[in-house]
């Protein structure tokens, strides 16, 4: 690369997305399972659905594919606008969470099932057939039936099938969910290595918040139909744009109360009655005296035995319960006005040597960027 | 081994001899060589000679084997429209009364299945013989296929079809090359019920017969009245034979197919 500007077409005003949802609603009778999406997701892009079961991400998907139809507004794909296009007819492959390969073809002809229903001559099927074998090794087991085969190798036949006809657009639907832990995060790096070789666009769907994390260029958060946040993994996770948000992506302290200063990047909020204000980022569109919440991740929350004087976000309580993790461990900490917050430490040395143990009175504390103030 | 007590080894006969004595007479007497039914007069096997001159029960066998391949294709192909619409059409008006109207058929009395045929073809004037038989054939064995091949369909994977859809097959050709090779089990064997039910049925065949066409049961059944002649009991030996070997073919077949999906499994986990 001679340009070493990141990949962020979305920051781009010129950029042309592939994908552009304007006003997408999708109603079944009186439920709306997509409410007034507008959603753009440019070429290249590893762009993930997330949001818990429910919350209308599959249905988006699979309008995207031609599997549902669209109640209102318009899905474009390359400036085409689907409406009536049948799935057949797109230049989009899905990769099914069952995998649905084809029980009775063997892996090769599984493979070229699409190709020869394409405008590929005959002669070159065999070789993209081979070529897909090689991108997901599976060239020793091109004459297998799916269910002569492991869950893991099934599922990388299935991806192979989606991208055989070389799509501009493959949407994988919880493509990893019936894969055991360990296998699932080899995988995951595998998938956004192939989704590099082959620069395809992914539009990835999945519930669990680590994955998408892992592999996504952009995150769109999801629920009841709507979406709440779109952005990068560590901007979701950094500077969530409401408490649902921060509460979805990983671990979280919120802590309930009065704005009371608004001021550039910062805000304060009040917690309590004669208690310090809390200070931290300013989320969007806060206004002051209004009732918030501060979010704050357990690991940016320091734990201290002695009151840490020199910082201004301090609050004390009693250990209430310690989770030994191996690598961390949480404190619980309940505060005096009942509220539990986490504290997650790096057990960088032994547990003997543990100076903190259960119903010690401590000091948890964190800097004034460490966490953000959302309007409730 | 577990060893059996008395009191299993007397049920365990008296079951078989009662489901089984009647038919081991009826073999043994179709190689008798007396005329009398009755009486046993050394072995011979004239009487499956005679049965090979006889054009009458020829005749009526040939009527059945065609009347039975014939309404049981019908059968299936209905049936599975049927099925599919049925499982897949999800939920529209009137569904539950469509899928009770595919099974009634079921449980209504032969009698009355075969009277109203009969008055049927005569309302619209379809004069009785081998078509009439096919066509009643055919309306009462495709709920039996619809039956076979709705409880396989239940059971498959939306998602297969849908796959082959995304892979830029039209409607018709995904169920052609995806669809039905994978239900074609439980099609062929709603087939083969349609076909066994059309070979021995009696009540709606006699209804709908008419005197061009004679089913073998129908033969059979009007021969006997007339008193039971060894020719009959040398037909009927052929009939169980055929069935056995059958019935032992496709145990077989399935037992092998079990054991190929075992070694399948063992050979997926390495």
């Amino acid at each position: 690369m001679n340009t070493a500007a990141p990949f962020e077409p979305w920051t781009d005003e010129t950029a042309t997305p592939l994908i552009e949802f304007s006003n997408v609603t999708k109603r079944y009778g009186e439920f709306t399972a997509i409410d007034q999406v507008d959603l753009k997701i440019y070429p290249k892009e590893f762009f993930a659905l997330l949001g818990p079961s429910g919350c209308g991400k599959t249905t988006l998907m699979r309008m995207l594919g031609g599997f549902e139809t669209v109640t209102e507004g318009t899905i474009t794909i390359d400036g085409v606008d689907m409406k009536g296009i049948p799935p057949n007819k797109r230049a989009v492959n899905m990769m099914f969470q069952s995998y649905a390969l084809f029980p009775h073809l063997t892996v090769a002809d599984n493979l070229a099932f699409g190709l020869k229903r394409s405008n590929m001559p005959k002669s070159e099927i065999d070789g993209r057939v081979e070529e897909m074998l090689r991108l997901v090794q599976l060239q020793k087991f091109a004459h297998r039936k799916p269910h002569q085969m492991s869950g893991g190798q099934r599922q990388r036949v299935a991806l192979a099938r989606a991208l055989a006809k070389a799509p501009k657009l493959l949407l994988l639907d919880e493509p990893l969910g019936a894969l055991d832990k360990k296998l699932r995060q080899e995988t995951q790096f595998e998938l956004m290595d192939i989704q590099e070789k082959t620069g395809t666009t992914f539009v990835i769907v999945t519930h669990d918040q680590e994955e998408a994390m892992t592999v996504a260029s952009r995150i769109a958060v999801m629920d009841h139909g709507k979406l709440k946040q779109v952005d990068t993994p560590d901007r979701v996770y950094e500077v969530p744009n409401s408490v649902y948000v921060a509460d979805f992506i990983g671990d979280v302290n919120i802590i309930e109360g009065q704005v009371t200063k608004v001021q550039g990047d910062t805000a304060e909020l009040l917690w309590g009655e004669g208690k310090p204000s809390i200070r931290g980022m300013a989320g969007n569109n806060l206004s002051s005296q209004t009732s918030g919440a501060f979010a704050v991740r357990p690991e940016k929350v320091a734990i201290f035995t002695e009151e840490p004087a020199d910082r201004h976000n301090r609050v004390t309580g009693m250990v209430e319960d310690i989770a030994y993790l191996g690598n961390m461990s949480t404190y619980y900490v309940r505060l005096e006005n009942g509220a539990l917050i986490k504290s997650q430490v790096a057990n960088d040395r032994r547990i003997a040597h543990r100076s903190i143990t259960w119903n010690d009175t401590v000091w948890l504390s964190w800097t004034d960027t460490a966490g953000i103030v959302l309007a409730s | 081994m577990r060893k059996y007590s008395w009191f299993n080894t007397v049920s365990l006969t008296f079951g078989f001899a009662f489901l089984y004595i009647p038919m081991i007479i009826l073999v043994i007497f179709s190689f008798n060589e007396s005329k009398l039914v009755t009486v046993w007069g050394g072995f011979s096997t004239k009487w499956y000679g005679e049965l090979m001159q006889n054009d009458a029960f020829l005749d009526a066998a040939w009527v059945t084997i065609k009347v039975a391949v014939i309404s049981s294709t019908i059968a299936t192909v209905l049936g599975t429209m049927a099925a599919f619409v049925l499982v897949r059409a999800g939920r529209f008006r009137g569904r539950t009364l469509f899928s009770g109207m595919i099974y009634a058929p079921l449980v209504m009395p032969e009698v009355i299945t075969g009277l109203s045929l009969l008055l049927l073809f005569i309302a619209i004037g379809l004069d009785r013989g081998a078509t009439t038989i096919v066509l009643a054939h055919a309306t009462f064995s495709m709920c039996y296929v619809s039956v076979v091949v709705s409880s396989r369909m239940a059971s498959f994977d939306e998602s297969l079809e849908e796959a082959a859809l995304d892979l830029g097959c039209t409607a018709w050709d995904a169920f052609k090359s995806v669809t039905l090779p994978i239900i074609a089990p439980a099609v062929a064997s709603g087939w083969l019920l349609a076909f066994t039910l059309s070979l021995d049925d009696l009540v709606i065949a006699s209804f709908t017969a008419g005197p061009s066409s004679t089913t073998l049961p129908i033969k059979i059944y009007s021969s006997v009245r007339l008193g039971v002649s060894p020719e009959i009991n040398a037909l009927s030996t052929l009939i169980i034979g055929l069935v056995t070997i059958g019935v032992l073919i496709a145990s077989v077949t399935s037992k092998r197919s079990i054991q190929k999906q075992k070694r399948d499994e063992l050979l997926a986990d390495h």
